[in-house]
Parts: C-alpha cells; sequence; structure tokens
C-alpha cells in the first residue's frame, strides 16, 4: 500500500507541503484504500436492498416444476425443494438484512452517544449509574437475550426486530464513547469553553461530538456488524418469521429440509457468502476508521515499487542492505 | 484488593439486573402463552408445579408487583425454574443440568483455546507487520465476518458424510451409554471436535485481529524503543516488552465480549445438533417452551459472568497497577 | 579532547519515502569527542530528536534514514559505519557503546516488570554468561549510583515518583559502561531543582566514569553551563556550532541569539526576554530553510515573510577564533527583508508568499513558495483591492 500524503503528514506531527500543486483533501478517509474497497461493497448492497426484490427474476415465495436442482442458467443459484428460485430469494432477502442493519444501527448508536457522551462528561453519581448500566447489558450475552424478547413478542417484524436488537446492543458503542469523552473533558480547549461560560449542551455539542465523529462512526459500523448476524441467526433459527425473506431464512429453509444431509449446497453457499462478503466490506471500513485515528495501524510503504520495510527499532537505511 | 472488591460488587450486581430481567420479561409479554400451556397440560402438573410456573411467569395477578417479585427469588433461590414443556414434566433445572456440562466443556475449552491461539498469531502478526504475515489480514477479516452457524454448516458438508472420521450431529454415538468410560469419553470427544474446530476458527481470528492491533500500538511505546536501544534479543522484545503489555487489553476485551462470543458459539450446536445448552434453546423456542428458554438465559448470563470474574483474576495477576501494595 | 568518538557525516533523515518524503535532518555533519559533553539545541521540531534516534536507526516508522555516515571509533576495532552494521551487530553495538536516556521519563520503564529485571536483562543480554548474582550486584550497585536505595530492585514504575523513573533511566545507561550517553531531553518532565540536581550528579558521573554525552534540550541556558561545545539546529541543519561560552557571549547565528534570549541565564545582569517570532518551519521544503532564517532573524512577523534561496550553506572552514564549523550567512539577506518590508505602499513582493508561516492544517496543504535570492530579484505587484 503506498503511503499517501496525509499518513505522512499525520505521522510527521505536521502538515507537509507537497511538491505537487496543493489538492484540497476534504474527504480524506476516502484515500484509504480499506474503506473504500468497503463503502463500494457497501453501496452495491444497499443499490441490492433498494432494487434487488425489484430486479428478481422470479417470485422468490412461487413454487416451479423444478424442484432442489442445482445452479442452472435459468435458476443461477438453483431451487429449493419446493423449486422455488434461490436466486430470486437471495435478492428478495437484501433489502429486510440491509434494513434491519442500518435501523438497529442507528438506534443502537442514538443510545451509545447519549448515554455514552453523558456518562463520560457528567462526572457525578448519574455519570456513573450511566457508565454502570451498559457495563451491565455489556456483559449480559445478548444474544440469547434477543433471542427470548423476539420470541416472547407476538408479532415479529423487521422493524421490531431491528428495534430489538438496537436496544440492546448499545452497550459497546457506549463504553467506547465514555473512555473517548472522559479522555477529551480534561483538555484545554473544552476547559476553556467552559471559562467562556457555554452551556453544557453547547460544550457537547459543538466541542466534544466533532471530536468523536470517528469513533461514533466506527460503533456504528460495528453494531450493524453486529445487527446483521444477529437478524440472520433469529431468523435462522425460526424466531423471525419465516415467510418474510432475508438470507436467515434462506438458511432456515435450507436447515430444516436437510439441504446438507443431500448435497444441495448451492442452497446455503449463496446466503452465508453475501453475509460474509457484507460483514467484510463493513469490516473494512472499520479499519480504514482506526487507521485514520490512529495512524500507528497503517501499513509500511514502498520506494520505486521496491519495499522498504519500516521496523520499530531498525530504522531502514535506504541503499545500504540491512541483514 | 479494592479493584477485586469493585469487580465482585460489579458481578453481583449484573447477576442481580440480570434476574431482575428475567423477572420482567414474561410480564411485559402479551397474552398468556404460558397460561395456554398450563391448560393444554392440565390434570398432568401438580398444583405445586403449576403454582410455581403462576410464581415465575407473573399470571397471579391478584398480587402485587413487590409481592410476585419476592416470591419470584425465594423460588430462584430454591433453584426452581419451574417445568420443561418441551422434556414434560422434567423441571428446567433438570434439562438444563444435563446440558450445561456439555456447553461448558465444548465452549469453554475452545474458547480459551482460540484466545490464546488467536493472542500468539495476533502477537506475529503485529510484530511482522510488513511482511508476508500481513495476508493473513484479508483471510481472517473474511473468516470473522461469516457467521458461526454458517460455517458449521460448511464444515458438516467438506468434513463430515457417511464415510467421514468426524460425525455430523449428536455429542456421542447412539450405541454408547453416556458414562465414565473410554468408549463414552471417546466417542463424545470424536463429536465434539468438528463443533470445536468451527467455534475455533471462526472465533480465532477475532482475536489475532485485535492483539495484532494492540502490538502495533505498543509497539511505538516509549518502552519498547528503549528495550531496542538496550539491545535485546529480538525475541525478548517481542515477548517481555511488547507482547506481555499488549495482552492487557486484550485480556480485557476477552472478559468484554465473553457474552458476545457465547452467544455465537450457542448456535453452533445448533447446527451440530449437539446436546448442549445452546440446541436446547434452539429446541425450546420452536416449542415456545419459556420456562426454559428463562432459564437458559439465567444460567448462560451466570457463566458469563463466573467466565468474566475468572478473566478479571487473571488480569490481576498480568498488570501490576491493579494490584496494590498495603 | 581532540579524539573523535563518532563522527556523523551528511547524515539525512527522512519522514516518508519518495516525493513526498519530509526532510527532518538535511546534511548533517557532527562531531562528538571523546570525553566531551556536546550539547545540541534547537527549538521543538528542529530536527534535534530526530537526528539521535535516525543514527542510532531507533526512530520509528515512517523514518527512514536517507544517506550519510555514522562513524564510531571503536577503542578495539577501530572506525566503523554504525548505519552499515547487520541487525545483530546493532544489537551487539547498543548499549554497549552508546546507551541512550529518553525523552518521556514516565514511559521509558516497562510498567509490567521489576525495576531489578529490567535493569539485569539488559546485562544478560549483551553477557548471557553472568551470573544471577553477579547481575543483580551489579543493578544494586547502578541504583546506588543514581542515589536510589538498592531495595527498590523489587518496585514496580508506577511506584516511583517521575525523578526516581529517570534516576533509573541513568542507572541503566551505564549499565554496560558505555563510551557515549545520549540524553534527549531527560529532565524536561521533571520540575527545575530536580533537573539541577540531577544534572550536576550526571556531571559527576561523568568525571569518574569518563564517557562522552550528546546533550539533546532546547534550554540553551542549560547547556550554557553544562557543556563543552553547543550545536544548533534549525530546520533539520546545524547552524552554529561553538564552544559553549562563545555561543553565549558571540553567537552568530540569528536564531542562536533569539534562542538564548528566550532563556533567562542563570547568572549576570537581568534582561528582558525576547523570544522568537513566529512558529518553526514546515519541514518538506527543500527551500524551508531559508524561509526559517528570515524568521529567525526576527526582523519581520510572520505576515510579511520572505522566502530567500542559500543563505545557510557558507561553512567557513576555521573559521573566525580558530573554531571549525561555523556558519556564516551572506550580508544579503537583512536587506531583502528590510527591502520587502519597507516596500512601496500598496504593493506586495510577486516572487514572496504571504502564506509563510500558516499552517496547512490537515485538509490543505500550503502552497510552494516562490524564492528569492538577491535584491535585483524582489518583483512587486499591486495588492488588490477590497
Amino acid at each position: 500500500m503506498a503511503i499517501s500524503t496525509v499518513d505522512l503528514q499525520a505521522a510527521a506531527g505536521a502538515a507537509a507541503p507537497t511538491p505537487k500543486p496543493a489538492r484540497r483533501q476534504k474527504f480524506r478517509f476516502i484515500t484509504n484504500t480499506k474503506t473504500l474497497i468497503g463503502l463500494i461493497i457497501l453501496g452495491f448492497y444497499v443499490l441490492l436492498a433498494i432494487f434487488g426484490p425489484m430486479i428478481a427474476p422470479y417470485d422468490p415465495d412461487a413454487r416451479g416444476d423444478v424442484l432442489q436442482s442445482p445452479p442452472t442458467s435459468a435458476h443461477w443459484f438453483g431451487t429449493t425443494h419446493l423449486g422455488q428460485d434461490i436466486f430470486s430469494q437471495v435478492l428478495a432477502g437484501a433489502r429486510g438484512v440491509v434494513y434491519v442493519g442500518l435501523l438497529a444501527g442507528l438506534v443502537a448508536t442514538a443510545l451509545a452517544v447519549i448515554i455514552g457522551v453523558s456518562s463520560g462528561y457528567l462526572a457525578n453519581t448519574g455519570g456513573e449509574a450511566l457508565s454502570a448500566l451498559s457495563n451491565v447489558f455489556l456483559v449480559i450475552p445478548a444474544l440469547p437475550l434477543i433471542i427470548i424478547v423476539a420470541s416472547i413478542l407476538p408479532t415479529v417484524s423487521n422493524t421490531i426486530i431491528g428495534l430489538v436488537i438496537g436496544l440492546t446492543s448499545w452497550a459497546w458503542g457506549a463504553r467506547v464513547l465514555r473512555a473517548q469523552t472522559l479522555s477529551l473533558r480534561g483538555r484545554d480547549y473544552v476547559d476553556a469553553a467552559k471559562a467562556t461560560g457555554e452551556s453544557t449542551w453547547r460544550i457537547i455539542f459543538f466541542e466534544l461530538l466533532p471530536n468523536l465523529t470517528a469513533v461514533i462512526a466506527s460503533g456504528f459500523v460495528g453494531t450493524v456488524i453486529f445487527a446483521v448476524l444477529s437478524e440472520i441467526t433469529l431468523a435462522f433459527i425460526g424466531v423471525a418469521d419465516p415467510t418474510v425473506w432475508n438470507w436467515g431464512t434462506i438458511l432456515f429453509w435450507a436447515q430444516s429440509q436437510q439441504a446438507l444431509a443431500q448435497g444441495a449446497w448451492w442452497w446455503f453457499v449463496p446466503a452465508g457468502l453475501a453475509i460474509a462478503v457484507l460483514g467484510t466490506a463493513l469490516s473494512l471500513i472499520n479499519f480504514g476508521i482506526d487507521e485514520i485515528v490512529n495512524p500507528r495501524l497503517r501499513n509500511a510503504g514502498r520506494i520505486k515499487g521496491k519495499s522498504v520495510r519500516m521496523r520499530i527499532g531498525f530504522t531502514p537505511v535506504l541503499g545500504k542492505e540491512n541483514r | 484488593m479494592s479493584y477485586l472488591l469493585r469487580r465482585i460488587v460489579f458481578y453481583v450486581f449484573t447477576a442481580w439486573a440480570a434476574i431482575t430481567i428475567n423477572f420482567f420479561l414474561p410480564r411485559l409479554m402479551p397474552g398468556d402463552p404460558v397460561q395456554a400451556l398450563i391448560a393444554k397440560e392440565q390434570g398432568q402438573l401438580s398444583t405445586d408445579a403449576v403454582h410455581s410456573l403462576y410464581v415465575l411467569f407473573g399470571l397471579d395477578k391478584q398480587q402485587p408487583l413487590w409481592q410476585q417479585y419476592v416470591d419470584y427469588w425465594g423460588q430462584l433461590l430454591h433453584g426452581d425454574l419451574g417445568l420443561s414443556f418441551t422434556f414434560f414434566p422434567t423441571p428446567v433445572s433438570e434439562v438444563i443440568s444435563s446440558s450445561l456440562p456439555w456447553t461448558l466443556i465444548l465452549v469453554g475449552v475452545t474458547t480459551v483455546c482460540s484466545f490464546m491461539l488467536g493472542t500468539g498469531l495476533g502477537v506475529l502478526a503485529g510484530w511482522r507487520r510488513g511482511s508476508w504475515v500481513d495476508l493473513v489480514l484479508p483471510v481472517t477479516t473474511f473468516i470473522s465476518s461469516v457467521p458461526y452457524f454458517w460455517f458449521g454448516l460448511i464444515m458438516i458438508e467438506l468434513l463430515a458424510g457417511p464415510n467421514s472420521f468426524f460425525p455430523s450431529s449428536g455429542g456421542y454415538d447412539p450405541g454408547v451409554v453416556p458414562g465414565w468410560d473410554i468408549d463414552f469419553i471417546g466417542s463424545a470427544v470424536q463429536h465434539s471436535l468438528l463443533p470445536a474446530l468451527t467455534i475455533l476458527i471462526s472465533s480465532m481470528s477475532g482475536w489475532i485481529l485485535s492483539m495484532r492491533n494492540m502490538m502495533v500500538t505498543v509497539s511505538s511505546e516509549d518502552y519498547i524503543t528503549v528495550a531496542h536501544a538496550k539491545g535485546l534479543s529480538d525475541r525478548r522484545v517481542m515477548l517481555s516488552y511488547a507482547a506481555r503489555n499488549a495482552l492487557l487489553p486484550n485480556v480485557s476485551g476477552f472478559a468484554l465480549s465473553l457474552g458476545l462470543i457465547v452467544g455465537g458459539t450457542l448456535l453452533v450446536e445448533i447446527v451440530f445438533s449437539f446436546p448442549g445448552v445452546g440446541f436446547q434453546l434452539f429446541q425450546a423456542v420452536g416449542a415456545k417452551d419459556y420456562p426454559l428458554m428463562q432459564g437458559i438465559f439465567l444460567i448462560i448470563t451466570l457463566s458469563v459472568l463466573a467466565a468474566n470474574f475468572i478473566a478479571d483474576l487473571a488480569y490481576l495477576v498480568l498488570d501490576p497497577r491493579t494490584r496494590k501494595e498495603g | 579532547m581532540a579524539e573523535p568518538l563518532i563522527e556523523i557525516k551528511n547524515l539525512n533523515v527522512d519522514y516518508g519515502l519518495g516525493d513526498d518524503a519530509v526532510h527532518a535532518v538535511s546534511d548533517v555533519t557532527l562531531t562528538l569527542h571523546r570525553g566531551e559533553v556536546l550539547g545540541l539545541a534547537g527549538e521543538s521540531g528542529s530536527g534535534k530528536s530526530t537526528l539521535a534516534y535516525g543514527m542510532t536507526r531507533l526512530l520509528p516508522p515512517p523514518g527512514v534514514v536517507a544517506g550519510g555516515e555514522v562513524i564510531y571509533h571503536d577503542p578495539e576495532r577501530g572506525p566503523y559505519d554504525v548505519l552499515s552494521l547487520t541487525n545483530n551487530e546493532l544489537r551487539d553495538f547498543r548499549w554497549a557503546e552508546t546507551s541512550i536516556v529518553f525523552q518521556g521519563a514516565m514511559n521509558s520503564l516497562n510498567p509490567v516488570h521489576r525495576i531489578g529485571s529490567q535493569l539485569t536483562d539488559v546485562i544478560r543480554a549483551h553477557d548471557p554468561r553472568s551470573s544471577k548474582e553477579a547481575r543483580l550486584a551489579r543493578a544494586r550497585e547502578l541504583l546506588t549510583l543514581v542515589g536510589i536505595p538498592s531495595d527498590r530492585l523489587d518496585s514496580y514504575p508506577h511506584q516511583l515518583s517521575g525523578g526516581m523513573r529517570q534516576r533509573v533511566m541513568i542507572g541503566m545507561a551505564l549499565a554496560l559502561e558505555p563510551k557515549v550517553v545520549i540524553m534527549d531531553e531527560p529532565t524536561t518532565a521533571l520540575d527545575v531543582v530536580m533537573q539541577r540536581q540531577i544534572l550536576g550528579e550526571l556531571v559527576q558521573l561523568r568525571e569518574r566514569l569518563g564517557f562522552s554525552v550528546l546533550f539533546i534540550t532546547h534550554d540553551l541556558s542549560l547547556l550554557v553551563e553544562f557543556s563543552d561545545r553547543i550545536a544548533i539546529m534549525y530546520g533539520g541543519r546545524i547552524v552554529e556550532q561553538a564552544p559553549a561560552k562563545e555561543i553565549y557571549t558571540d553567537s552568530y547565528h540569528p536564531y542562536s541569539a533569539g534562542l538564548l534570549g528566550s532563556f533567562p541565564a542563570l547568572r549576570g545582569p537581568k534582561r528582558e526576554l525576547t523570544g522568537i517570532p513566529g512558529s518553526p518551519p514546515h519541514p518538506g521544503f527543500r527551500e524551508y530553510q531559508t524561509l526559517v532564517m528570515c524568521r529567525a532573524g526576527s526582523e519581520f512577523s510572520r505576515k510579511g515573510a520572505v522566502p530567500c534561496r542559500r543563505l545557510y550553506s557558507k561553512v567557513e572552514p576555521g573559521g573566525p577564533a580558530g573554531h571549525a564549523d561555523r556558519v556564516r550567512f551572506p550580508p544579503a539577506v537583512p536587506e531583502i527583508l528590510r527591502a520587502v518590508r519597507a516596500g512601496p505602499p500598496g504593493a506586495r513582493c510577486a516572487r514572496c508568499s504571504r502564506r509563510f508561516g500558516q499552517r496547512g492544517g490537515l485538509l490543505a496543504a500550503p502552497r510552494p513558495l516562490t524564492r528569492v535570492s538577491t535584491l535585483e530579484e524582489i518583483r512587486w505587484k499591486p495588492l488588490p483591492r477590497r
């Protein structure tokens, strides 16, 4: 990976002028290769979520004459025991997955910001109580709790599942945000804002939050990963409505119809891969954010096509072979 | 030992919170599915059993809430979690105690192994940064994004089969009688290998990634530069200076994410029909067996708390700064 | 005194690679003699620490040694280039010949190991055949040497005060009786009383043990007191070298004068502190050195700064008063500065950037500057109307 200007500026602790004509780098997270790849894949999934159900070649529920067939030109991903087209099911399922992931991510991030920032900023018993609350939610195993809550509820639409996941999975983000807020609270510029008489809410919204953006973003992405996996798990074990398509539902039917025992690999491989690629894309975005926040994580650079290994403790000497 | 004391208070508080959540959840439940189930099993239930279900699920609407809460606690302290409907008329506590050892051994052993292996590989990946080891990262990222249970399905597809050494389901061979003999233990181990491998591979990648990042972060601390400047061997700087310090946040991360990991591992049991708590939870969900579900949630939470406490003790040993003299 | 111990020749240290590299240390030539205390002064960002870490190959990524030699005159093996050693040879060289006391006293010790094991592991690494008892005895001796009770061997770093930790680091630096001790702002984190105390002890130790010291600090008055010779760094280059007293009484370089003016002298009459206007340059331009010079002249404020070329590179061999390596400046500089400052009203220097001194921030890089090296090159341009 080539070292970009931004890397060097951050690394040298100063804004380094480039000999090239100056170029404003507003969207510098785009220059991170990992984030870029992640965003491109994520964009593809969002498109799938919007248009997937429309471009599906078959009705995902419609039974066909070709039962449990391997992939053919008519059915790209094969068919189920009822002759349903799996490709159409995967396309139709994208919407639910992306919707639940984003909804849960938004709910959890909002809660994490409210609870994390206020517990970090308010240095009183209220702050301590909020912190204890998030620790409790962090330690209680979320997935079994979600399963029980979802199975107790009389109806389980995508929205409800998204809300349940969001309401139970904010604790990690809150904890990270609290730690970050605690360290920001002691900074000089916050003290300066206090000294000039700015209100608490103004300080939180205008002094603290902008500096927490990266942490919030990475928390959001992390929650979306968790939400997608949880939702698919719920569908897979049959807690969610088995008539609403998502990738977990496909796996649920594949499992309950013994697809494995019959060697119908096409039934569960596409849905699983779709989940894994989505998860990978989200992880890549998070790695990119991590690297922006923590420049130490960036990779070594190259010079003229030849890699110079940056090694801590043994600074490379150009032009000399160090063994 | 104020650190330890604080942690104990926290765990007691969390256990109380989990039990209280367990108390309120069924009371928030609209409709009375449990009532319906009791009605269905009418005649086969003893009055004691009906009473305990009433207490657990708050069906006795006449009593004030606090009285219900006190009764609930009283019943829990007797170990009475009600009757399971799936394994009717076995009490929930008995059902769980038959499955818990399976899960504790499978999940416990594999989680600890995966943490240790992953941390070890993460140390290498972080230390040998910029070399070919970096190629491991995309692979581990992909694996850590795969749902555990799907990975289990793939493992079965690839490794298990009619003529394979690995059985695809169950906890032991149906022909073996459970007991402490070589046949049974051998069969149990053989049946656990594939689920264990699944959990190991899918959870290990997370530890590799986090330990690698910790190593990279710690590597730029001053004391690492000092260690290099002292001319210590690469091995000593890597293990005794970098890894030893990077381990600390990874151990506390381990404690915190136990809840998440356990959730994922329970699903592997479902795929392999492994006779553990996770598979039972799956059956309970299918049969709408609420007493069993609630009991399982409680047991899982308490186990995770216990594991957390052990991780805290480990941290105490590892970080001299938490040990206060005097 | 005359015998060289470490000769740094044309050392270049960059951050980053290729076209984007920031030249943090440019073409530095410096000699440390046997038994002397050489002070290296400069404000933050002048490259003094980068120089120390670069010459020992301890600079963290993305630091790169881009060229030059560091010749070590080994009394037993004769001279060799430290930068050409293999990693294993370098490991043996480190601490045995050159030890370092680091800037961050607080974080220089490994928090999870006892002081004793951190003192003994370095002895074991360089002398694996030594017995455990001998190593422990040596560790106790070292602690006593720096004035710490030897029962502190069993303490963890967090149980020691900042001053004690720094003493431990100094003791550790002397563990293998090295010929050179590099001290990178060893006392900045400490209070003034502690600073003097530790430095005083250090001077005594040096007289007893006879090692050379490369002392890095921004505190020039401290150097005047404790060092034999002083080198002033600015913008990645050595801009002046002279015996300590001479720097104090008769510094050549405007920046040295500025640096000296920013600290109270320990003795002598009271005088007003002047400080240096503006902020240090951004390394990265080949030209920045010149920009810096202009600022260092303290002739002008940030806004009217002029980039001027080739102000620095005149080294007078055996310059005035018989000292080597004194740097002179072409006389044109002040004239250019004055001319630009006093330029016609409503006009600005066409080839001088007004953006000098403005930080680029993370999102925008400052524009490259054009250059003016002689009075004749200045062109005037009317200022835009508001």
